[in-house]
């Protein structure tokens, strides 16, 4: 059975609104955390388990507590809804539908903090959500929840919705601070981490939008309860976004308990793979983690049943594992062809990175050349080569992770599908016309009667 | 055309640059570069941005740098309606690329490049995160999700008749 705390009032008509989102149970969480010591929401928070939604997956709870409380030094959170790698689009959902949710975990948080002027740094693109966001923040204004001396208890709170204007670099947290402060998304050497100087110097904390957003139910239900919701560290609910070769793609929450097997196929998330078609690979937590073919998606490579969590989903390290990221499912089918996907990859992260690093710089367009040559029927054999080393030379040897994530799904696809890259060197105009087809990756099993 | 925001947008300014702590008037920066576009034609010409600079008190060359590294600021012309569409991996897999080449001949144009009569630039984008609603594009505020050919059809119509009247 599906669990759902965040998306539970999805079906409720006008949520986005104060009035309903109060009527279903709003802001009971707000009333119950602002008569709490700040202190005690930490620990909850900590005994819930929750883990960073944007991707890292780095436990809330301690990040909270690395924050430095300088006497009479301003201190902020920030909000990380600079939605930006390919395949996610949860965040834009829960701000787009729930905007109160989003503004009470951003309370709560704020109050837990002591973060007097909290800001949303939301991607420039999403242009039309600053103003739903705006109005859900006067809305809670005008009833008591944002603004001076929220509820008799002498805490003030504004929250500011910052827009961004394009750039992926700036869902690292110190690019965004660096760009909040109005510079280029550049990231910074870390340490010192945000928690002791982020924006304009001051101790900061950057939690994803979702993060937030589940501070709510966290309150609502105590953190013990929300741990026993999921697996071992992959605790509570995860909102899954599903793109690609599905039939339902959309945004989905789950408990962290379901098999990848029936999350693909049951008609309740994806609903199977349209046409019929078989499915020939996956990349599950957004276009940064390796991808999978399909062989070892359902199957850890020990023979067990692959869970969408955490510890399962990289059951088997980078050699036949992966990562349950931020949660950006993209499916591929049997008509796919993995090289021109990972060549449209390899242009995003030559196009998003900063350059401040030479390796990323410079090895991004290396990587996207190369791959635009072999996809193009003009690449050589000792190019798949070049592209591995090219890889193996980025990742880890930068400042910050947007070079670890270019160099991963290049390396991923090699290792994975490298018969692809072979076939499309040795076929350079059968390559143009069509696909390499399913090979030995293919899922062998057949499709059960849902799908 | 004479640089210089109406009292409202002006007032609008100011409500911007008191969003953060007195002193870091900077962080203004990127939300008045958007306003700044909007108001003068849709891309950010040299006169403006030393326009930006000195609402902000802060050097030129400093709104120079950021407004070359985001790429929703446009440092050349660009047509009445950008069309940004989509090509990164989820949209690539719904058919981005046929609908990035039916727009480039429907309209006469390549990648980049604005039509004839000044209505149209074709800007391919870079992930804009609507992966489940591809293949998309982004017009102005909104998006167009699931494009097909008929789609792109009605909207280039729909956008004509709109500057005939």
């Amino acid at each position: 059975m599906a669990i759902k705390l965040l998306l539970e009032n999805d079906h409720i008509e006008g949520i986005r609104y104060y009035d309903t989102y109060r009527k279903h149970g709003g802001y009971r969480a707000a009333e119950k955390a602002l008569k709490m010591a700040p202190a005690d929401i930490v620990e909850e928070v900590k005994k819930s388990g929750l883990r960073g939604r944007g991707g890292a997956g780095f436990p809330t709870g301690m990040k909270w507590s690395f924050l430095a409380k300088p006497e009479g030094v301003p201190r902020h959170l920030v909000c990380n809804a600079d939605e930006s790698e390919p395949g996610t689009f949860k965040d834009r959902y829960l701000m787009e539908f729930h905007p109160h949710l989003f503004i009470e975990g951003l309370l709560i948080s704020s109050f837990a903090l002591g973060s007097n002027n909290t800001y949303v740094y939301i991607r420039g693109e999403y242009a039309w959500i600053p103003d739903i966001l705006n109005q859900a923040i006067a809305e809670a204004k005008q009833n008591g929840w944002l603004g001076k001396n929220i509820q008799g208890t002498g805490f003030d709170c504004e929250i500011v919705v910052h827009r961004g204007a394009g750039a992926y670099i700036c869902g690292e947290e110190t690019a965004l601070i660096e760009s909040l402060e109005g510079k280029r998304g550049n990231p910074r050497m870390k340490p010192p981490f945000p928690a002791i100087q982020g924006v304009w110097m001051r101790p900061t904390v950057v939690n994803n939008v979702e993060t937030l957003a589940a501070i709510v139910p966290i309150i609502n239900m105590g953190g013990d309860e929300y741990a026993k919701i999921g697996v071992g560290r992959s605790t509570g609910s995860k909102l899954l976004s599903v793109c690609g070769n599905v039939n339902k793609p959309g945004v989905y929450e789950i408990d962290m308990t379901i098999s990848v097997e029936e999350f693909i196929y049951s008609d309740e998330y994806c609903g199977g793979i349209p046409n019929g078609k078989k499915l020939k690979a996956c990349i599950p937590g957004g276009s940064s983690v390796p991808i999978v073919p399909a062989n070892l998606l359902f199957k850890t490579a020990k023979g067990e049943t692959r869970i969408m969590n955490y510890e399962s989903l990289s059951d088997g390290g980078f050699a036949t594992g992966t990562m349950m990221g931020s949660g950006g499912f993209i499916v591929l089918d049997e008509d796919q062809c993995v090289v021109r996907h990972t060549m449209t990859l390899a242009r995003f992260y030559n196009h998003e990175s900063c350059g401040q690093c030479s390796p990323c710089r410079e090895g991004t367009g290396w990587m996207y050349k190369i791959l635009k040559n072999i996809e193009y029927g003009k690449g050589k054999m000792s190019d798949i080569d070049l592209l591995w080393d090219i890889q193996r030379r980025i990742e880890g040897n930068t400042i910050c992770p947007l070079g670890d994530a270019a160099a991963w799904p290049v390396a991923a696809a090699i290792r994975h599908f490298r018969d692809e890259f072979e076939w499309h060197v040795k076929n350079p105009e059968e390559s143009q016309t069509r696909n390499f087809g399913l090979a030995h990756y293919a899922d062998p099993r057949p499709i059960p009667a849902s799908a | 055309m004479t640089i210089k925001f109406s009292q409202e947008k002006l007032n609008e300014v100011k409500e911007l640059i008191a969003c953060y702590p007195e002193g870091k008037q900077k962080s203004a920066l990127i939300p008045l570069l958007h306003v700044a576009q909007d108001e003068f034609g849709g891309w950010l010409d040299a006169p403006v941005m030393d326009y930006v600079a000195e609402l902000l008190h802060i050097q030129p060359i400093e709104v120079y740098e950021v407004a070359t590294f985001y790429s929703m600021f446009n440092t050349k012309p660009v047509g009445k309606h950008l069309l940004e569409v989509c090509r990164t991996g989820p949209c690539m897999l719904n058919g981005s690329d046929q609908i990035i080449e039916y727009i480039k001949q429907k309209l006469d144009i390549k990648e980049g490049e604005t039509t004839a009569d000044g209505l149209f630039t074709l800007k391919p984008a870079e992930c804009l995160g609507a992966c489940g609603y591809a293949p998309m594009m982004q017009l102005g505020k909104f998006y167009r999700e699931h494009l097909t050919k008929e789609k792109v059809d009605q909207l280039i119509d729909e956008l004509r008749a709109k500057e005939k009247n």
